[in-house]
């Protein structure tokens, strides 16, 4: 990090892609939600985190250009965010948990930055929001049947192993990493013995490329889903929408 | 007028009485007359029903018939849309169309609310819509084909809507009047937000405009179609009138909206398809060609593009939701058994969640976070970027 600067400019990358990718995958639950309580739920948080993603953006428009250049015409490689967020929706547990998971941890990070991240301190507020409303889900499913419970447990399975990722220090980010876990793994904790759910032991820092997106390397799924989300405006080079 | 808000004791079907039952038990004949009196007294002065008022079956059927058919629409109304969420062009776009896919969730919301004032719950609603026993507007049998499509349905399906909708702010029946008020609002945002991205469209480039003169061919005859059949064919119309549940006719209200949007296509620089499109001194309306009725018959009658499509994304939405909304009542059931006995299982008893109303999850937010301020809020923050 150079001194001349500003750490929140670095931080704005990663950060801001994790608030696009994952209001992108929580766009593709319109229409499929089921109830129509949650339709509008999950595009209030859709639509909170693309209003981060924005804003972050908006921070580097001097070194990378506009918000739409950003998330438009950038190949898979040079997308930051953390490989928790490109999961694929499953079923409705999987959403839950995944973003259980990514508010617990967004939450207190975006808590720590405030000083330095301008619009830290309304999203924090959201954010604490979408903590509330997974925590909520993750008790009415774990507890409720027999067969929600089952489904949830999966999904916590399915992607500890995306966890760990999160705490390694990014650059730019100015966060004490050590606490966030410390404060994550209570949390989550918490929240999975309260709804009767086991919280795995597999390891949360795999050998593999699990915990890259940070680098760069992602899921098979997020190319995908780029190429959905980038389709129409390289199609059309140069035009206005 | 005190009047106005508080319809006459003699129109009240009672206290404690079954809001669903349309006259108190046991009503002779005489009072039977009486109240039927009352209630076309109040119609005819313009006051609202409201849902404890007495009111004829047939009104009550024809309101449930209506409004079920309206929150169907705006909930299948979603799918065309979200069609193109993930592959909005620009972020800005992206912000305006998740918005206004989630006010039709939430204009469902307070349909499906006032439908319950008559006695009929979602559930029932539902069903009947996920087995072919009630209709949505046959408008959304269409494709969206491209992102143009987006902008044709805001300017030309939701101002049709709008020109159908803003007489019923005036509607008899006061809850189906109120949500139809906050209905509109919304709405209109819609259509200014259709209207501006065709705009777009039709300044940028070639292709672009190309892509929104086809978007507009292929939606007008649709949208004009949505007014109904013709007022010589109208099966429900004339009673629906009188009952102040309508005010105009669908041929009234097909023309008004015919005359909004000739001047608004040429100021988009877009060709409405009709060759017919010519004003009329004489009357001071545009005339316009002919409807085809044929292709409206069909497409009510499930023959559609989408028909299939949308009814089946829309059951197996609910199929896979069921072991959700399963497990909410489940765990809601758990926790007033765990709230109530003197000796709660231990360690069961932490898990406190508030509690869901019957068989249903939870809003997410409070109603003052109601999301059609952020469609305008992106809708003002991309003016200010394009100027």
């Amino acid at each position: 990090m150079s001194a001349t600067t500003p750490p929140a400019t670095l931080a704005a990358l990663p950060l801001g892609d994790d608030a696009l990718i994952l209001s992108h995958r929580l766009g593709e639950w319109a229409g499929h939600a089921p109830v129509l309580e949650e339709e509008v739920a999950l595009a209030n948080i859709a639509l909170d985190l693309l209003g981060q993603a924005r804003a972050l953006y908006a921070e580097l428009a001097d070194v990378l250009g506009s918000e739409d250049e950003i998330a438009y015409l950038r190949e898979e490689r040079a997308f930051l965010n953390c490989q928790l967020v490109e999961q694929p929706n499953g079923d409705f547990a999987h959403t839950v948990v995944r973003q259980l998971f990514f508010s617990t941890y967004q939450q207190p990070l975006y808590a720590q930055l405030t000083p330095s991240l301008p619009l830290a301190a309304k999203a924090v507020r959201e954010v604490a929001y979408h903590r509330d409303h997974a925590e909520q889900w993750t008790l009415r499913l774990g507890d409720g049947t027999e067969e929600s419970h089952a489904r949830t447990q999966r999904a916590v399975d399915a992607l500890w192993r995306y966890t760990g990722e999160l705490f390694r220090p990014v650059e730019g980010v100015d966060a004490r990493w050590e606490e966030l876990e410390e404060e994550w793994d209570t949390g989550i904790r918490a929240v999975l013995g309260q709804a009767g759910l086991t919280v795995p032991d597999s390891p949360r820092h795999g050998a593999w490329s699990a915990g890259a997106g940070r680098q760069g390397v992602h899921t098979e799924p997020f190319g995908r889903m780029l190429a959905e989300m980038q389709h129409l405006h390289r199609s059309h080079p140069g035009a206005t929408w | 007028m005190s009047s106005v808000t508080t319809p006459p004791l003699s129109r009240r079907a009672g206290e404690g009485k079954d809001p669903a039952g349309s006259a108190p038990g046991g009503a002779s004949p005489e009072e039977e007359a009486a109240l039927q009196a009352a209630f076309d007294a109040a119609v005819a002065a313009e006051e609202r029903i409201e849902p404890r008022d007495w009111m004829p079956d047939a009104y009550r059927a024809t309101l449930v018939r209506q409004i079920a058919q309206h929150a169907h629409s705006e909930i299948i109304g979603m799918q065309p849309e979200a069609n193109w969420i993930t592959r909005a062009p620009s972020l800005r776009r992206k912000a305006i169309l998740m918005a206004k896919v989630q006010d039709e969730a939430g204009h469902g919301l307070y349909l499906y609310g006032a439908a319950e004032t008559l006695g009929t719950g979602r559930e029932q609603l539902l069903d009947k819509l996920h087995t072919g026993r009630q209709k949505y507007s046959s408008i959304f049998n269409y494709p969206t084909l491209t992102w143009a499509d987006v902008g044709a349905i805001g300017w030309l399906v939701d101002g049709a809507a709008i020109t159908n909708q803003v007489p019923l702010c005036r509607c008899s029946y006061g809850p189906y009047a109120r949500a139809m008020v906050r209905v509109c609002k919304e709405e209109s945002f819609h259509q200014r937000q259709g209207y501006e991205l065709l705009l777009a469209l039709s300044r940028g480039t070639e292709a672009q405009h190309a892509m929104a003169q086809d978007a507009v061919d292929r939606w007008w005859w649709p949208s004009l179609m949505m007014f109904g059949p013709p007022d010589e064919e109208s099966a429900h119309s004339a009673r629906s009138m009188e009952w102040k549940i309508k005010r105009h006719s669908n041929d009234e209200l097909r023309q008004r909206f015919v005359d909004i949007c000739v001047p608004q296509a040429e100021a988009l620089d877009l060709t409405l398809p009709d060759p017919d499109l010519r004003w009329n001194e004489q009357r001071e309306h545009w005339d316009f060609g002919t409807i085809d009725w044929q292709e409206f018959r069909d497409v009510l009658a499930g023959n559609g593009p989408c028909n299939e499509q949308r009814l089946h994304q829309r059951r197996a939405a609910h199929e896979d939701g069921a072991w959700v909304r399963e497990a909410a009542a489940a765990h809601a059931a758990k926790q007033a058994a765990r709230a109530t006995p003197p000796d709660p299982a231990p360690g069961a008893a932490d898990t406190k969640t508030p509690p869901l109303p019957a068989e249903q999850a939870p809003q997410s937010r409070p109603p003052e976070h109601a999301p059609q301020p952020r469609a305008d809020e992106s809708a003002q923050r991309g003016v200010e970027h394009s100027s």
